[in-house]
């Protein structure tokens, strides 16, 4: 008996599941915006849902306006009485037009998931196929909604924590609401506290610092390494290329005792120096890599012709290689700035002086009791902006450096 | 012919080689420093008896100073030197300090350990100083007439100090205490059980949910490049932002993940989610206990680094030649058919070299852990426990016999990984 391959056993699943989702998904949305302690009805959703989706499977009339429009008003309906006249806030919490307006958000988007998967399957035993097509359909639409969700929350309450008072945060965790009428200055005052309280500008400067410094010197070194990795002969070619990966299988807390130990004696331990030394000797080795592969594709005619009109190998380098290879050059700029900007363990290790303070370094140091919650997530913030920022206006350069260069974490 | 134009490549082969070598020196040199002989001066330290507080080799602390009046011709006062050595446990040797006086200073009186130069600077034989040892020396000196300045006159010439140190870092002093400590310690392996189970469990699930997130990302829909884009935030956020996050959320007090739970009535009271080392679940009468810390630190690994796995697995996928689809559509293959038996041997190859490199770097993780939980309530692994023995017991040559560990678990790994390592990895 293959009962789950039959069309109606499939939209009763489906609507019991999308419903009940969208029930706890708005549910939880109105507790975080309003602030109000509402309570959750999963199961009589569950039920209306399941008897949304033989609606969905056997009303179906031609237009697609028409359609949807008397369907979400039916899983309004459905909500409505399956919960008892309250899906959201039995106890009268909220004004009755937030009530109404999430009951309609619900229905819609309860509805609108459900016929999206049904499709057009019909209330009939379905071959093989059509069924598989419609299970990876409803776990296609599930999977995306849950991937966002575990993605954005936590980005979510790291920029809301952030605008919060310290007496709200205790009062009621789960009131994410915004309130513009309190002002800039209230809303942002975590923020402006890091800034002069805390000298976040310094610390913003000293990662920017860090970080270009760390980008200039690997392209540097890596640049003419990579072109004669790629482009010249000589004994050992082979074996380089091969070992330069190995470098990166070392982990940085192997390597933190003796530098610590060696940097100490040197003085270069508490100081910006030390980490534009350290940072580039981890990046260098996948830079080479990537930047080799990059060469490699180059035609050696051009070279060649290069050589031919009189051209150095270091003038080849720099006026035919790396312009034909700024989109590599970029990439591999792009996920060298994204390493040492994130870097931690190093500038944890390393640095003593709060004047000399990388963004990672200092929100550790935030990490405490005396610190208030919402300035730790108003550094996080300020320590992740820059970098997604870069990630979202280059996105496609650094996609190829990620995928090129690194496995590493 | 032949025979200059061969030696003319063999000059220019030469010129060549030496270019390259030229142009490799510098990142040479560099990771020589900074890896290559940290590494081994790790191997080094393993077998160091040497703390945090020894990493300074002892020197002598010297004080000067005037006791009684000195101003005006005649007046007498005693020259103090207290001197100590700055070791609590390593003894310093050959002990000498040479001081010079000021003009018209006549000396009085001296001790037996010091003695007048020609030039009349004073020279102090102090000879073998035990660690914490101390003492003064004290000398008569009375001004005469041609004695101008006052107390302050002595300050100009500081006294110079030479001793033979014992540097626990440069000596040949081995021992294998530290290994012996790491082995015996009841917890090693907890640790070493700990470390196994983060790393297969965060490399795994990493990898299954990337793949996952590739499959949903494949087909084109409405708003798929910003939600690949999304995908991506965990990875390319600071760890320390997106670990503090997880902190935030999950807080017992005022995270609003245990606010929600007891909101909707699903917990009875606040979880310390990153404090609590194990939780026991009732399942059909049976009570199963499940380690909480180590899971949460094993699904924040899973949430930070599944985005890669997707990049890497999606990029494969899409190389995939869709006639290959069509073709086995008009076969008759259902989906499931068609990922199981086309996608998963396209993908087979790009999925090893993930888990093998994965797990290398999970295995190597400290940052997250280390930011999550500290270490505490049952998430120490190997590298965490460098950084407590080293560290936070202030023991170095314990931490770096962890590091060793570490590093023969590593070759062992590559071993592995090179022996089986798919020939299509690029």
């Amino acid at each position: 008996m293959k009962f789950w391959m039959h069309g109606m056993f499939g939209a009763v699943l489906a609507g019991g599941i999308w419903v009940a989702i969208w029930q706890i998904i708005v549910t939880m949305a109105l507790i975080v915006t309003t602030g109000a302690g509402l309570t959750l009805q999963a199961g009589p959703a569950l039920l209306a849902g399941m008897v949304a989706g033989p609606v969905v499977i056997l009303y179906r009339p031609p237009g697609q306006l028409l359609r949807h429009g008397i369907g979400i008003a039916v899983m309004a309906a459905l909500l409505w009485g399956f919960t008892l006249g309250a899906p959201f806030d039995p106890n009268g919490l909220l004004p009755v037009w937030q009530s109404v307006v999430a009951m309609i958000i619900a229905a819609a988007a309860g509805w609108l998931s459900l016929s999206a998967s049904i499709g057009a399957m019909p209330p009939t035993m379905q071959a093989r196929y059509a069924a598989e097509t419609f299970y990876l359909r409803l776990l296609w639409g599930l999977g995306l909604m849950m991937f966002v969700l575990i993605v954005a929350i936590p980005f979510y309450v790291m920029v809301m924590t952030s605008l919060k008072s310290q007496q709200s945060l205790l009062a009621n965790p789960l009131d994410f609401s915004i309130d513009p009428a309190v002002g800039g200055t209230v809303l942002f005052r975590s923020y402006i506290e890091l800034f002069t309280e805390y000298d976040f500008g310094t610390l913003l400067l000293n990662s920017a610092i860090v970080s270009v410094a760390t980008v200039l010197i690997t392209l540097l070194f890596s640049v003419p390494g990579a072109y004669a990795v790629a482009k010249l002969r000589f004994p050992g070619r082979k074996w380089l290329s091969g070992s330069v990966l190995l470098i990166y299988l070392i982990p940085a807390i192997i390597l933190v005792i003796p530098l610590y130990a060696v940097f100490s004696q040197l003085g270069l331990r508490n100081s910006l120096l030390g980490l534009c030394i350290v940072y580039p000797a981890t990046t260098i080795p996948v830079a080479l890599y990537m930047l080799r592969g990059y060469f490699a594709g180059l035609p050696s005619e051009l070279d060649d012709a290069g050589l031919m009109d009189g051209l150095s190998r270091l003038q080849i380098i720099t006026r035919i290689a790396m312009p034909l290879s700024m989109p590599a050059i970029a990439s591999v700029a792009l996920y060298v700035f994204m390493i040492a900007w994130n870097e931690f363990l190093f500038a944890f290790m390393f640095l003593d002086d709060v004047k000399l303070f990388t963004l990672s370094r200092g929100i550790v140091s935030l990490n405490s009791s005396e610190v208030p919650r919402q300035h730790l997530m108003a550094g996080a913030v300020i320590a992740t902006t820059p970098v997604l920022i870069l990630f979202l206006w280059f996105e496609r350069f650094l996609v190829t450096g990620l995928t090129a260069g690194s496995v590493k974490g | 012919m032949d025979q200059p134009d061969r030696r003319r490549e063999g000059a220019l082969a030469r010129r060549e080689k030496r270019l390259a070598y030229i142009l490799l020196m510098p990142t040479f040199l560099l990771v020589l420093a900074v890896v290559l002989l940290p590494l081994l001066a790790n191997f080094w330290i393993s077998v160091k008896p040497v703390t945090l507080a020894e990493l300074r080799p002892p020197s002598l602390i010297l004080k000067e100073q005037v006791r009684g009046d000195f101003a005006g011709a005649g007046d007498e006062a005693r020259l103090e030197y207290r001197y100590r050595n700055s070791s609590i446990k390593y003894p310093l040797e050959d002990v000498v300090f040479t001081d010079s006086l000021p003009a018209g200073v006549e000396v009085t009186s001296l001790d037996p350990a010091c003695g007048l130069d020609a030039g009349g600077g004073l020279r102090c034989e102090l000879g073998t100083l035990d660690g914490k040892a101390r003492g003064k020396i004290r000398i008569g000196i009375r001004a005469g007439d041609g004695f101008t300045g006052d107390k302050s006159s002595f300050k100009a010439g500081t006294p110079e100090a030479t001793f033979t140190a014992y540097n626990v870092m440069t000596s040949f002093d081995f021992t294998l205490a530290n290994f012996e400590r790491v082995f015996s310690a009841a917890e090693f392996w907890d640790v070493l059980k700990v470390s196994v189970y983060y790393t297969v469990f965060g490399t795994a699930g990493a990898l299954l949910l990337g793949l996952f997130a590739a499959q949903i990302l494949q087909k084109a829909f409405f708003g798929r490049p910003v939600i690949r884009g999304l995908m991506l935030f965990p990875y390319v956020a600071p760890v320390i932002a997106v670990a503090f996050s997880w902190v935030v959320l999950f807080d017992p007090f005022s995270g609003a993940v245990n606010a929600m739970l007891q909101q909707m009535d699903v917990a009875e009271g606040p979880i310390n989610f990153f404090g609590q080392r194990s939780v026991t679940i009732d399942v059909f009468g049976f009570g199963l206990t499940l380690p909480m810390a180590l899971t949460m630190v094993i699904l924040f690994e899973v949430w930070r680094y599944f985005p890669l796995s997707f990049l890497f697995i999606l990029a494969r996928m899409q190389s995939i030649p869709s006639d290959i689809y069509e073709a086995a559509e008009i076969d008759g293959a259902t989906p499931i058919q068609q990922f199981w038996f086309l996608s998963l041997p396209y993908i087979a190859g790009i999925l090893a070299v993930l888990f093998l490199l994965r797990f290398i770097w999970t295995f190597n993780k400290f940052d997250d852990i280390f930011l999550l939980t500290g270490g505490n309530a049952g998430t120490r692994t190997l590298t965490v426990n460098v950084y407590e023995q080293a560290f936070a017991i202030s023991n170095l040559g314990a931490g770096a016999a962890v590091a060793v560990v570490i590093f023969a678990l590593l070759l062992v790994f590559s071993v592995i990984f090179i022996r089986f390592s798919p020939k299509d990895a690029s």
